[in-house]
This record gives C-alpha cells, structure tokens and sequence, in this order.
C-alpha cells in the first residue's frame, strides 16, 4: 500500500513538477558575473536550444545545473526536488546527464569500457569489487548505446585513437547511460563533418520522447531542427525566449548573433 | 611535485606491460624458480631476501595501488603496516605479558587487520580533499605522527623498545617462521595481493578507480562520489599494507618504533617508484633490487675500502639513475628496451643524430 502509494506520489510529482526550473540562479567567478538572475522552466520531455555568443554563460550554465560549480545564488530543482545544494553525483544519479563541449573521456580505456564505466555510475554496483561476467548487465547496456551511437566498430579501440567525431558520438553514449531524465548537450555538433551532423541529428530525434534536453549549439540548422523552444543568451543574462521561428526571425537576436557583418 | 609525476599520465600503460609480462613461457619460468627455490637456495637467501621481498613488495603494492591506479601518493602506507603488526602484538602474544593480551590468533589476526583498515580509511579520509604534492605532505605528517606517538605511548605501544617475541601461531603444527615455512607463507601472500589488484583493476571499483585518476570532474558527472571512491581505495590498500605489516612483525618477531620510522616509510616509496607502478609486479621488482642493495651494499663498500655505513649512499644513488633514465621504474626501462628492440632501423634510422 506505502509503496503504491510513494509510486504515484512521485508520479504525481513527476508528472506535474518542470523537469528544470532554476529561479533567480547566479554565478559570480570572483567579482566576475558569468550568470545573472537566470529564471527558466523546462517542462518534461521539452527540448530545448540555448543560443548566446561566445562568453554569453551557456556552458556556465550547464555547470551549475549539473553542480560542476556551484551556484553563487538562486535554486535549482530537477523534477520537482531542490537540488541546489547536492553534489554533481547526486543530480546524475537522479536522471540528470551532460556532455562536455571538449570531449572529456577516458583516453587509456577503450570505448566500450568508457560506456560501461558511465553504467556504473548510475548503478549500485559503482563499487564492485568484481569483474563483469559474460551475461553482466550493465555490459549489455554498454554494448546497446554502443550501437545507438554506431561506434559497434570500435568496441575495444582506444578512445585516445578514435577520430573527434567519434569521441563526441562517445560522448552521447555516456549521457544516455542508465536512465536519463534530462540531458544537457554542450555543443555536441561542434567540429562534426556533414556526415557526422545529419548522424547526430537523427540520434537527438530518435530519443524517447520523455527524455527531454537543453543543447548548446552554434549551428543554426543542427539547434532549430532538434528543438521546438529556444532560449537566448546575452552577457549572462537571459535575453529572449520563443519558439524557434520567432527568435529565428527577430531583429534584436539577428543583430545580436550574427553581428553587424551579416546583416 | 616531481616525486608524483611518475603516477600521472601512464594512462592505460597497466594492459601494454600486462601482455608482456603475461608471455605464458616466462610466467610459467618464473613460478617454478619460485616455486623450487626452498630446494636449491639457502635459508639466509629464501628467509631475509625472498621473505622480506615478498613483504616489502606487498606493502609498496599498497602505495602503487593507491598512486598507479588512484593518482594519490600517500606516505602512510608504512605506518598502517605497523599498526597491523602492533596489533597483532598487543591483541595476541608478545614477550610483553602486560600489555598483549594474549587472545588466539583467529581473533588477534582479523583484529589487527580492521584496526589497520580503520587508520587507513581515516588517513584516506583526510588525505583525498588534497591532491598532489599535499597529499604526500598531510601523509607524510601521518606517519611522522604515528612514528613519535608510538615512540612515546608506553600504555598501548610500550614506548621506544615496542613489543618482541612476536610470533605467527603454529598452525597445523608447522613452525611458520622455519625458514622454508615463512617463504612459503610470505609467497603465498604476496601472490594473492598481486592477483587481487590485478583483478580488481578491470573490476567496476578499479576501472572507476583509474577514471577518478585521469579525471575527476568527469566521473562526479557520470554519477561517481569521487571523495568516496577515493577514502575505499585506501581502505582497500589498508589491507594489503596490513598483511604486510603482520608478515613483517613476524619474520623479525619485533615491532617497535623504528619500523615505521621516516627512513622506512621514504623507503616504500623508493620501492613502488624503482619498480615501476604501471604494473602490480612493479613493487615486487623494486623491492627485490631495494633488499639485495640494503643486504649486500655495505660488504660490497667494504671490498673496495668505502666505509660500510654509506650503503644509503648506493641505494639514493641507485634511486637517482633510475629515476633518470626512466621515471616509470624498472617496468619502465624494460619495456623501454623491447620497444627499441622492436623498431625498424630503416624507417627510424634518419630521425635524430645517433
């Protein structure tokens, strides 16, 4: 009966509750002001682009949320749960993932253990002391984002000998590890050939539709066809919020984004 | 920071000595030489240079568990030894009635494992919120603390003297510290320790182990409590450190003050680093050439008319050449010499003067 009840309690609560909601967030780096006053509410399943010039604060923002630095004010809740003041292992272990703009990978292991090592963490064997059997598991999730990312070629490669394309693929399998609520990307298409673009294109709307996201993009065409929101940055602050053709079309954000040079 | 240099940055190096080491024709020379050696060796040579190899190599294993797979040079590691082996003394039986208790050794044993795990964890638990070159300095403050503390407590530790008379029990009737009883022992030991940290190294605990290593941030991101993962690698290398610890106390039937003293602890050290910590084989290495240097040094200085206190002088020497010419150890030097072994004089001839 408890347990029926705590199931639709946190459905409930899940159900109702802004997958991300940051209120009057700020992050100060000495008298520097890298954020100021972000408010922003993500709806479960919503996906999100967030655009801004370099220095405008997205990938500060994206460590704040994740609590790779912590927030100088304001709260941050994830799916209805304060989670301003948890440690960066807490908020992935509630559903929580990220991507690194520069690939942060583990060079001197191979992809497949690089997958199975982000299954770990989210799993309660992170401290087994023994080595995964042939029918493990989480060995078989490892090798099924494996294929969800088209790395199956490169199983037992090195990560430090794959291609820079690969290792943003790897680093998409890392995020979708266990079971992901929300995920950030931080330009995930940056430096990706066409090719590798129309790839990563088709695994962001292949996601489950509950699974939504924030990405970080430069390029227009890779944010705007994988998202149906947009917010945009400027100097740390929030400057715009709409649907993608709004914002696509708005004088202010062309005269901001494209500079004076384009316009 | 030059001391911890040589455990940053090996990245897999472990898999590539792995195979090398793992040629089934050497490994299987190796354990019959091992194996046979009580046959044709004498008791000097299989009791104080094997045995105290295969102990000093568990507990330099200790420290290149921690520094090889977890980036943390910690200098505790000999303390926690002899906190194993004083336990064993004071829970079990010792020449000094008052103190030891006496207990069997099914309960003083286990005993002075967990005590030596607790002070490891504790010293972990301190030590992982620094990194580097102040990791070395709060460890090194914990084991000149244990050293001056166990100097000075005669209630517990007994002072300056410490405990002897220490003996391993006589188990099935053997007499473990006969000669050819205490090699076997310490072998057995040193191979478990070494299999152990060679399986646990592709383990989840190891694997995560060596990612807290290259980077930190990156497993908090992916769900790893890092501080925690990092006070269970000292925990874990308590325990090897401690059955060291105990088949030290043994083979001296003594512990007191000075086993843990500065110049020891420095020495594990010099031990996991001459050896090579890209490999659990490392330590036994170093510790095999630091033994055979500390045993025969003076009577080699004697022979060419050097006085025979400064053997010191040979080992930092010794120290210093490897070092230099590899700073991954022996493991290092050697895998050095295949790879130049290897090359193709043809295509690598023309790329620097010779």
């Amino acid at each position: 009966m408890s347990l029926a009840e705590s199931v639709t309690e946190r459905l409930h609560r899940t159900g109702t509750a802004n997958a991300l909601e940051l209120r009057g967030v700020s992050k100060m780096f000495g008298a520097l002001a890298a954020l100021t006053d972000i408010t922003l509410t993500v709806r479960p399943g919503e996906r999100r682009a967030v655009l801004g010039s370099n220095g405008a604060g997205k990938t500060t923002l994206f460590n704040c949320v994740t609590g790779d630095f912590p927030a100088t004010t304001g709260t941050i809740s994830f799916f209805g749960e304060d989670v301003t003041a948890f440690p960066a292992h807490e908020r992935i272990r509630r559903g929580l993932r990220r991507t690194y703009q520069i690939s942060l990978l583990f060079s001197g292991l191979s992809v497949l253990d690089n997958i199975y090592l982000a299954c770990c963490g989210v799993s309660r064997s992170r401290f087994s002391f023994l080595r995964p059997r042939r029918d493990d598991a989480l060995m078989a999730s490892a090798e099924r984002l494996l294929a969800v990312v088209h790395l199956e070629d490169a199983r037992d490669t090195l990560v430090s000998a794959l291609s820079y394309g690969q290792q943003r693929q790897l680093e998409i399998a890392m995020a979708l590890a266990g079971a992901p609520r929300f995920i950030l990307f931080d330009e995930p298409a940056a430096g990706l050939s066409p090719t590798e673009r129309r790839d990563l294109i088709e695994i962001l709307q292949g996601l489950p539709g509950h699974m939504g996201f924030i990405i970080i993009e430069h390029d227009m065409d890779v944010a705007l066809r994988v998202s149906e929101s947009v917010t945009m940055m400027h100097n740390g602050r929030i400057f715009k919020e709409g649907k993608p053709a709004e914002i696509e079309d708005d004088e202010e954000v062309q005269a901001l984004y494209l500079g004076d040079g384009h316009g | 920071m030059a001391v911890s240099d040589p455990t940053r940055g090996f990245e897999r190096a472990p898999d590539r000595v792995e195979t090398g080491i793992r040629a089934p024709v050497q490994i299987w020379v190796l354990g019959l030489v091992l194996l046979t050696m009580p046959a044709f060796a004498s008791d000097f040579v299989i009791f104080q240079i094997m045995g105290w190899t295969f102990i000093l190599g568990m507990i330099a294993l200790s420290l290149t568990f921690l520094a090889g797979y977890g980036g943390m040079v910690s200098l505790v590691q000999m303390s926690v030894a002899a906190m194993a082996g004083y336990m064993v003394a004071i829970f079990g039986e010792s020449a000094i009635e008052t103190i030891s208790q006496g207990w069997p050794w099914y309960v003083a044993i286990p005993l002075a494992l967990i005590v030596a795990m607790i002070f490891g964890t504790l010293s972990g638990w301190l030590a992982v919120r620094t990194e580097g070159i102040y990791t070395i300095m709060i460890t090194l403050a914990l084991a000149s603390a244990f050293f001056y503390f166990t100097r000075q407590n005669y209630v517990i530790f007994n002072g300056f003297t410490g405990f002897n008379g220490v003996l391993p029990p006589a188990l099935f009737g053997v007499d473990w510290r006969g000669p050819q009883a205490f090699y076997y022992l310490t072998l057995f030991w040193a191979v478990v320790c070494y299999l152990a940290v060679l399986y646990v190294s592709r383990a989840p605990f190891g694997l995560a182990l060596q990612g807290v290593r290259d980077n930190a941030r990156r497993m908090a991101a992916l769900g790893f409590n890092v501080t925690a993962h990092r006070v269970a690698a000292y925990t874990v290398s308590a325990l090897i450190a401690g059955i060291g610890g105990i088949l030290l106390t043994w083979q001296s039937a003594q512990i007191s003050p000075g086993t843990a003293g500065i110049g020891p602890v420095i020495d594990i050290l010099v031990i996991a680093v001459i050896g090579g910590m890209r490999h659990p084989i490392g330590p036994f290495i170093g510790a095999f050439i630091y033994v055979l240097l500390k045993t025969f040094a003076l009577d080699a200085l004697v022979a060419v008319g050097l006085s025979g206190e400064r053997f010191q002088l040979l080992i930092g020497l010794g120290f210093l050449l490897i070092v230099f010419f590899s700073p991954d150890g022996i493991l290092g030097l050697w895998q050095k010499l295949r790879e130049s072994g290897q090359r193709d004089p043809l295509r690598d001839g023309g790329e620097g003067p010779r």
